[in-house]
C-alpha cells in the first residue's frame, strides 16, 4: 500500500513538472511564430498591403496591425488576441484565420491520424517478426524495405499510388476529399491513398525501433535467465519484451505524429486536399501572412500538446515507476 | 611549458594509431554496404557536377517537334512537355538538389555547433535559455516552419534551403551540447585549463574535436533529409524556380503529365530515393565505425 501511494506521489510530481516545462515552450513558440513576420524584407506594411497598394491602404494596414508600435508591444497585443481565439483575417478573402483553421484542420488531422494508425498497425508486426527472426533473410528483407521506406519521398510515392491504385485499377479516387463531418466512411475512403503515402516513413521507423529494442532486450541477462527457467518464447516476448518497449514505442509514435503532420503539407498538394497544410502553402505563395502565422501556430500548439500527452502517458505506463 | 605539449600527450604515440587514409580503407573494406554507398554517391555527384560537359543535351533547349516522348536512342529518358531532354535535366537537376542539401546542412552546422558548444560549456542560465529555445524549435513540424520562413524571406532555392538549415540547426545543437557536457568533465580539459588555456582555446582545441563525432554521423543522415526537403519545397513551388531545374521540380512537372507519360516522374523520384538510401547507409556505417562502444562488440 505504502509503495503505491509513493508511486502515485512521484507520478503527480512528474506530471506537474512536465506541465510546467511545457508552458515556456508554448510561449516561446508563439514568439517564434510572431517573429516570422520580422523576416519579411523591407517595410512589412507595404508587403502586407500587396502590389500597387495606395498610400492610404498601407497606412490602414500599419494601423490595423499596430506596426507603428514597438515590437514587444505588437507581440503582446497579438498574443492577447490569439489567446482569445482572434488570429486576424486573411488579407485576400477576409475570412477570419480562426475560421480557416477550423475549416481545414480536421481534414489534415484525419489523414495524419489515419497514417499514424497505419504505421503502428503495420510497423509493429513487422518489427516483431524481424526481431524474433533476427539474422534471417526475412529480417534482412524487412530491414531493407525499411531503409527504402525512410528514403522514399512520400509525395512521390503518393503519385505512384494515384497512378496505379486510382488511375489504372480504379480502386480509389485519384484526388479530392470528403469532409469527415459530412460522410465519415466516404471520408475514410478518400483519405486512404494520402494516408498510405504518408505512412511509409512511419512503418519503417516503428519497425526499426521496435526491432532494435526487442533485440536488445532479448540479448539481456534477465531474458536469458527466463529462457533457462523454461518460459516459452511467446510468453517472454509478451510479458518481458513488449511491455518493456511499449514506453519506447509510445515516444516514437509521438515523434512520428510530428513528422507526419509536417509531411501533410506536400501530400495535401498531391491529392488536392483542402487541409491546413495546403492553406499554409497557398498563403505563402500569395503573401497572405496572417493565415501563415495562424495556421503554423495551430500546428505547433497541436504538436506541443501531443508531445505533452505522450510524455504523460509514458509516465503512467513506465513500469519502473510502478515498482517503486 | 605551453599547452600544445599537453595536447600532444592526449594522443600518445605508443598506440601507433594508423593514419586517416588507412583507417578509412579498413572501414570501407569491412563494410561493403558503406563502400557501395560511397561509390553510388561519387557517381551521382560526379554526374551532377560534370553535367555541363557530360550531359548529352542542353537541359533548357526546347524542341516542340518532340514533346512528351518516351525513351529513345537520342533521349534516353524521353522528353518533357517542352521537348527538353529528361536525362540531361536529371543531371543538371542533381547539381541543384545536391547543392541544396549541402547548403542546408552547412547552415545547420554553422548555427548548431556554436550554439551547442556554448550551451554545454557555459552551463547555468545560458544553457537553460539555449536548451529551451532548442526544445521549442524541435516541436515545430520541420517542413512547415521551413515553408513559413521561406514565405517570409522570399521564394527561391537558396532561401528555402537556408530555412531548412535553420530548422535542422537545433538537432545539431542538442547533439553537440550533450557531448560537450561529457567532454568538458574530461581530465585533459581540466589539465589544459590548469595550464591557462583560454576558454576559446579550450573549446576549439579540446572540446570541439572530441564532441564532433556524433555530429559527423548526424550530418550525413541530415543530407538525406535535406534532399527530401528540397524535393518537397521545389514540388510546392517554393524552391527552385524555372528555368532552373532540380529533382523535386522535375517530379512536379512529371505529375502534371502523369496520365500521358508516367515514366517522366519515375526517374527523379528513384534517383532521390537512391541518393537518400546511400546517405543513410553511409551515416549508419559511420556511426558504427566511430562509436567505440559498438566497436567493442562488433
Amino acid at each position: 500500500m505504502a509503495t503505491a501511494v509513493k508511486a502515485n506521489r512521484v507520478k503527480q510530481k512528474m506530471v506537474a513538472s512536465r506541465l510546467l516545462q511545457a508552458l515556456p515552450i508554448l510561449i516561446l513558440a508563439t514568439f517564434i511564430v510572431f517573429s516570422l513576420m520580422q523576416l519579411i524584407p523591407g517595410d512589412v506594411a507595404v508587403t502586407l498591403a500587396g502590389e500597387n497598394a495606395s498610400a492610404e491602404r498601407i497606412a490602414q494596414i500599419r494601423e490595423a496591425y499596430g506596426l507603428n508600435q514597438p515590437f514587444l508591444a505588437q507581440y503582446g497585443d497579438w498574443l492577447w488576441r490569439a489567446a482569445q481565439g482572434d488570429l486576424g483575417a486573411s488579407l485576400l478573402s477576409g475570412e477570419p484565420v480562426a475560421q480557416t483553421i477550423a475549416r481545414t484542420f480536421p481534414n489534415t488531422l484525419l489523414i495524419a491520424v489515419y497514417a499514424v494508425l497505419l504505421s503502428v498497425l503495420v510497423g509493429v508486426p513487422l518489427g516483431i517478426l524481424a526481431a524474433t527472426r533476427s539474422g534471417s533473410p526475412l529480417d534482412s528483407g524487412i530491414m531493407g524495405a525499411a531503409s527504402l521506406g525512410v528514403a522514399v519521398p512520400n509525395f512521390w510515392f503518393g503519385m505512384i499510388l494515384v497512378l496505379y491504385l486510382a488511375l489504372t485499377f480504379k480502386w480509389f479516387p485519384a484526388t479530392g476529399f470528403v469532409s469527415p463531418r459530412e460522410d465519415f466512411s466516404a471520408a475514410l475512403w478518400y483519405a486512404t491513398l494520402p494516408a498510405l503515402a504518408l505512412c511509409t516513413n512511419g512503418i519503417a521507423e516503428v519497425a526499426r525501433q521496435l526491432r532494435s529494442s526487442l533485440v536488445e532486450i532479448q540479448s539481456s541477462q534477465h531474458v536469458r535467465t527466463l529462457h533457462a527457467k523454461g518460459l516459452s518464447p511467446a510468453r517472454i516476448l509478451w510479458k518481458h519484451g513488449l511491455k518493456n518497449v511499449s514506453v519506447n514505442l509510445l515516444t516514437v509514435v509521438g515523434l512520428l505524429f510530428n513528422k507526419i503532420l509536417a509531411a501533410t503539407v506536400v501530400v495535401e498538394a498531391v491529392f488536392a486536399i483542402p487541409g491546413i497544410g495546403s492553406s499554409i502553402v497557398n498563403a505563402v505563395l500569395q503573401g497572405d501572412f496572417p493565415v501563415v502565422q495562424g495556421a503554423v501556430l495551430a500546428m505547433v500548439v497541436t504538436v506541443i500538446l501531443v508531445n505533452l500527452f505522450t510524455d504523460l502517458a509514458c509516465t503512467a505506463l513506465d513500469p519502473r515507476i510502478n515498482e517503486l | 611549458m605551453n599547452t600544445s605539449t599537453v595536447t600532444d600527450q592526449t594522443t600518445p604515440e605508443v598506440w601507433d594509431e594508423p593514419g586517416l587514409a588507412r583507417r578509412t580503407l579498413n572501414w570501407l573494406r569491412g563494410d561493403p554496404r558503406a563502400a557501395l554507398s560511397l561509390v553510388v554517391l561519387v557517381v551521382i555527384l560526379g554526374a551532377a557536377v560534370l553535367a555541363p560537359w557530360l550531359a548529352p543535351h542542353d537541359p533548357t533547349a526546347q524542341n516542340f517537334d518532340q514533346m512528351l516522348n518516351g525513351p529513345s536512342a537520342a533521349h534516353w529518358l524521353g522528353t518533357d512537355d517542352l521537348g527538353r531532354d529528361v536525362f540531361s535535366r536529371l543531371m543538371h537537376g542533381g547539381a541543384n538538389s545536391l547543392y541544396a542539401a549541402l547548403l542546408a546542412v552547412s547552415v545547420a552546422l554553422l548555427i548548431g555547433v556554436p550554439l551547442g558548444l556554448i550551451a554545454g560549456f557555459a552551463g547555468g542560465w545560458t544553457d537553460t535559455l539555449i536548451s529551451r529555445v532548442i526544445d521549442t524549435f524541435l516541436s515545430f513540424p520541420a517542413i512547415i516552419l521551413a515553408v513559413a520562413v521561406t514565405g517570409a524571406m522570399g521564394i527561391g532555392l537558396t532561401n528555402a534551403m537556408f530555412s531548412v538549415g535553420l530548422v535542422f540547426a537545433p538537432q545539431i545543437a542538442r547533439l553537440i551540447r550533450a557531448r560537450t557536457l561529457v567532454v568538458r568533465q574530461e581530465l585533459y580539459v581540466d589539465a589544459a585549463r590548469c595550464f591557462g588555456a583560454s576558454p576559446l582555446r579550450l573549446l576549439l582545441r579540446h572540446v570541439l574535436p572530441n564532441a564532433i563525432q556524433p555530429v559527423i554521423v548526424q550530418s550525413t543522415l541530415l543530407l538525406a533529409v535535406a534532399l527530401l526537403a528540397e524535393a518537397s519545397l521545389s514540388f510546392l513551388g517554393l524552391g527552385v524556380q524555372p528555368p532552373d531545374v532540380s529533382w523535386g521540380a522535375m517530379i512536379a512537372r512529371g505529375y502534371l503529365y502523369m496520365s500521358i507519360v508516367p515514366e517522366q516522374m519515375y526517374a527523379p523520384g528513384l534517383i532521390i530515393m537512391i541518393t537518400a538510401v546511400a546517405f543513410n547507409a553511409l551515416g549508419e556505417s559511420l556511426r558504427a565505425a566511430l562509436d567505440p562502444t559498438i566497436k567493442g562488440h562488433g
